[in-house]
């Protein structure tokens, strides 16, 4: 008979993790489908949609086009707001309600003040104060639970500022759009940042979900001569370069350079395309789009190319070195997924380019990159994990001294 | 007595009519411009596609007749500093008919008001996105639903947009006079009002083209008529 190795409630706090961690997901893809299609403005105001509460817009309205893209975007964030309010609460065990408790008061109560400032603020009173309203709800949730081992009640509450964070960058996005600053549309300057920290957000859940899994404790036991000094640097440096990849690739969406270029593997018929003045009056001449493109969209787009060539390369290495010094974990069958991932991605990424940027093929870049980006952290996170022991001397993997050790669900 | 004053104030009127200027020409493109493509979102749209049995193509380049050239603003660019023109009382148009915006490129003096109007049984936002002027980003639910717009400063080619369907595009431009033109379908183009006879820098300009390929011309007006011609080139 096999003995669990977590208490029941860990358990479904490892599921509620991962459905958290699913639901951004889908809010990122949503997100990405939102830039793809360029309906970022469809609904122009906020925290109101068309002047209504977000939860009251009328439901013709909500599925008229581009609109409906936009306004669920919305919804779905505000969902994922909650869950990671529960999460925190539920992480930090009891020791989170009195944090909360200030916190959601204090944004109840600047919520309340925002709606007597004047009309304009309406809509922003109301948001902050429906958001302070359900993080004080979590504050007096009167379960007496414990906190969960360090440093997941840390990441909750890391997890809890971001959302928040992020939501306000959204709402930014749509407010400022217009507003320029120093030659520099504010609005895609808070879009390009939502867009990095979404996928950073993503990757913290995930994260929280990996230390809360059953797995977790178990990983290093009786993985004794595994040699994975190898993999501690080559599995970061690749995430990090994933991540600089996905931040180069929402510099493209945002500036619309996703099509500055639209031939591949070649560009403009050349390895590398000429800048020039001249050349840059014929690529735009001959575009049937309203766009125009300039030699910084070109850049954007070769330098992107070439972080898809070196990601290629990079994870094939680390999946070379899974494959020579961690068999028997499970990082091997990690290092064949993200490698899966990372030649879907690049086929996807042509294929945004020959398909015209369709929005269902670049969403599906965008939702890729997110997963690639997460199983290259998770894969790290693994990696060390395995490798304390062998890092410290110790022959076995079962009593490493590190914050990684011991099984954080109580 | 009354009856010869009468009869003299309308010889000088009709002679004021007769006297007022023309200026006619023609816009022609030289090169090759991409062709037309159908903007396959407009069909994929469950509300849009209905108002269209057919393909809805671009219009980045609508080439006519003899190479004509459409939808180039043709515009006094220099000869009249100093002179003030009261904006023109009669209301320009943009409609958003069939999740198409017509025209797609217009002209409106500085001051003058322009309206915009839905004419869909489908929600669209308008976006215009000026550098010069203040911009707007409001919604029409309704149809047949109109608001008044003003832009006060020249500016050429202010892009207004749809967020809701990211095809929809049209460009105005607004301008320091009135004397300006868009080319018709063929190219030409007829500059209409009282302008004095003189010496007179024409301007032809295309959104796509922008300001780099934008073409002047120096013109006179004799007798209130003049004619010129243009020819645009594509890199």
């Amino acid at each position: 008979m096999n003995l669990p190795t977590q208490p029941q409630s860990g358990r479904w706090l490892f599921r509620y993790a991962v459905l958290t961690a699913l639901c951004t997901l889908a809010l990122v893809c949503l997100g990405g489908l939102v830039t793809s299609k360029g309906v970022g403005m469809a609904v122009p105001d906020w925290p109101t949609s068309y002047g209504y509460n977000m939860f009251a817009l009328p439901i013709t309205t909500w599925f008229t086009d581009g609109i409906f893209h936009e306004h669920t975007h919305r919804l779905v964030a505000t969902w994922v707001g909650i869950l990671v309010v529960a999460l925190t609460r539920w992480l930090g065990g009891r020791e989170a309600c009195r944090p909360l408790l200030i916190i959601g008061l204090a944004e109840l109560v600047a919520g309340f003040l925002l709606l007597r400032v004047g009309p304009d603020w309406k809509g922003a009173g109301y948001f902050l104060s429906g958001i302070g309203g359900v993080v004080l709800l979590a504050g007096m949730v009167w379960i007496r639970n414990a906190p969960l081992a360090r440093p997941l009640p840390t990441l909750g509450w890391l997890a809890f500022a971001a959302v928040q964070v992020q939501g306000l960058l959204g709402g930014l996005r749509v407010v400022l759009d217009r507003q320029i600053v120093a030659d520099t549309t504010l609005g895609t300057v808070f879009g390009l940042v939502h867009a990095c920290l979404g996928q950073g957000f993503f990757v913290l859940l995930c994260a929280i979900a990996l230390l809360l899994s059953p797995q977790w404790p178990r990983l290093g036991k009786g993985m004794n001569g595994i040699r994975t000094n190898a993999l501690n640097w080559l599995l970061p440096a690749t995430t990090g370069v994933i991540f600089l990849q996905l931040v180069l690739g929402a510099l493209m969406r945002h500036q619309h350079a996703g099509l500055a270029i639209r031939d591949f593997p070649l560009a403009y018929g050349s390895l590398w395309p000429a800048t020039d003045p001249e050349s840059l009056l014929r690529y735009n001449h001959q575009r049937t789009d309203e766009t125009s493109v300039t030699a910084f969209q070109i850049f954007l787009q070769m330098f992107h190319r070439i972080g898809a060539v070196t990601i290629v390369i990079l994870v094939v290495s680390s999946f070379v070195s899974v494959r020579k010094n961690a068999v028997g974990t499970p990082l091997t069958w990690g290092g064949n997924l993200w490698l899966g991932l990372i030649i879907a991605q690049f086929f996807l990424g042509a294929a945004t380019i020959w398909t015209d940027k369709a929005a269902d093929i670049a969403t599906a870049h965008v939702a890729i990159g997110a997963l690639s980006l997460a199983t290259g952290a998770l894969l790290t996170l693994a990696a060390r994990r395995i490798a304390l022991p062998v890092r410290q001397g110790q022959v076995g993997g079962s009593e490493p001294a590190a914050m990684f050790a011991r099984p954080f669900v109580r | 007595m009354n009856t010869t004053l009468a009869f003299v104030s309308t010889l000088a009127a009709t002679a004021i009519v007769a006297n007022a200027g023309e200026i006619t020409g023609k816009v022609t493109l030289k090169g090759t411009p991409p062709p037309a493509q159908a903007i396959a979102a407009v069909k994929a749209d469950a509300n849009c596609g209905k108002f269209h049995a057919t393909d809805v193509m671009s219009r980045t380049f609508v080439v006519g007749a003899d190479s004509g050239l459409a939808n180039v603003v043709v515009y006094i660019k220099g000869g009249l500093e100093g002179k003030a023109f009261p904006a023109p009382v009669e209301k320009a148009l943009i409609d958003q008919k069939g999740c198409m915006y017509e025209p797609y490129v217009s002209a409106v003096m500085a001051g003058q008001t322009f309206q915009l109007q839905n004419s869909d049984p489908v929600m669209h936002n308008i976006m215009a996105t000026p550098k010069l002027n203040k911009g707007f980003n409001f919604a029409q639910a309704t149809q047949g639903q109109i608001n008044d717009k003003v832009f006060d400063k020249p500016e050429l080619g202010v892009k207004l947009a749809c967020s809701v369907h990211p095809w929809m595009v049209a460009y105005l431009s607004v301008l320091e006079n009135p004397f300006f033109a868009v080319s018709d379908k063929d190219g030409n183009f007829v500059i209409k009002g009282e302008l004095p006879d003189g010496k007179y820098t024409l301007e032809a300009f295309h959104q796509k083209l922008g300001p780099a390929g934008a073409v002047s011309q120096e013109i006179e007006v004799k007798g209130g008529k003049a004619t010129a011609a243009f020819t645009l080139e594509l890199k």
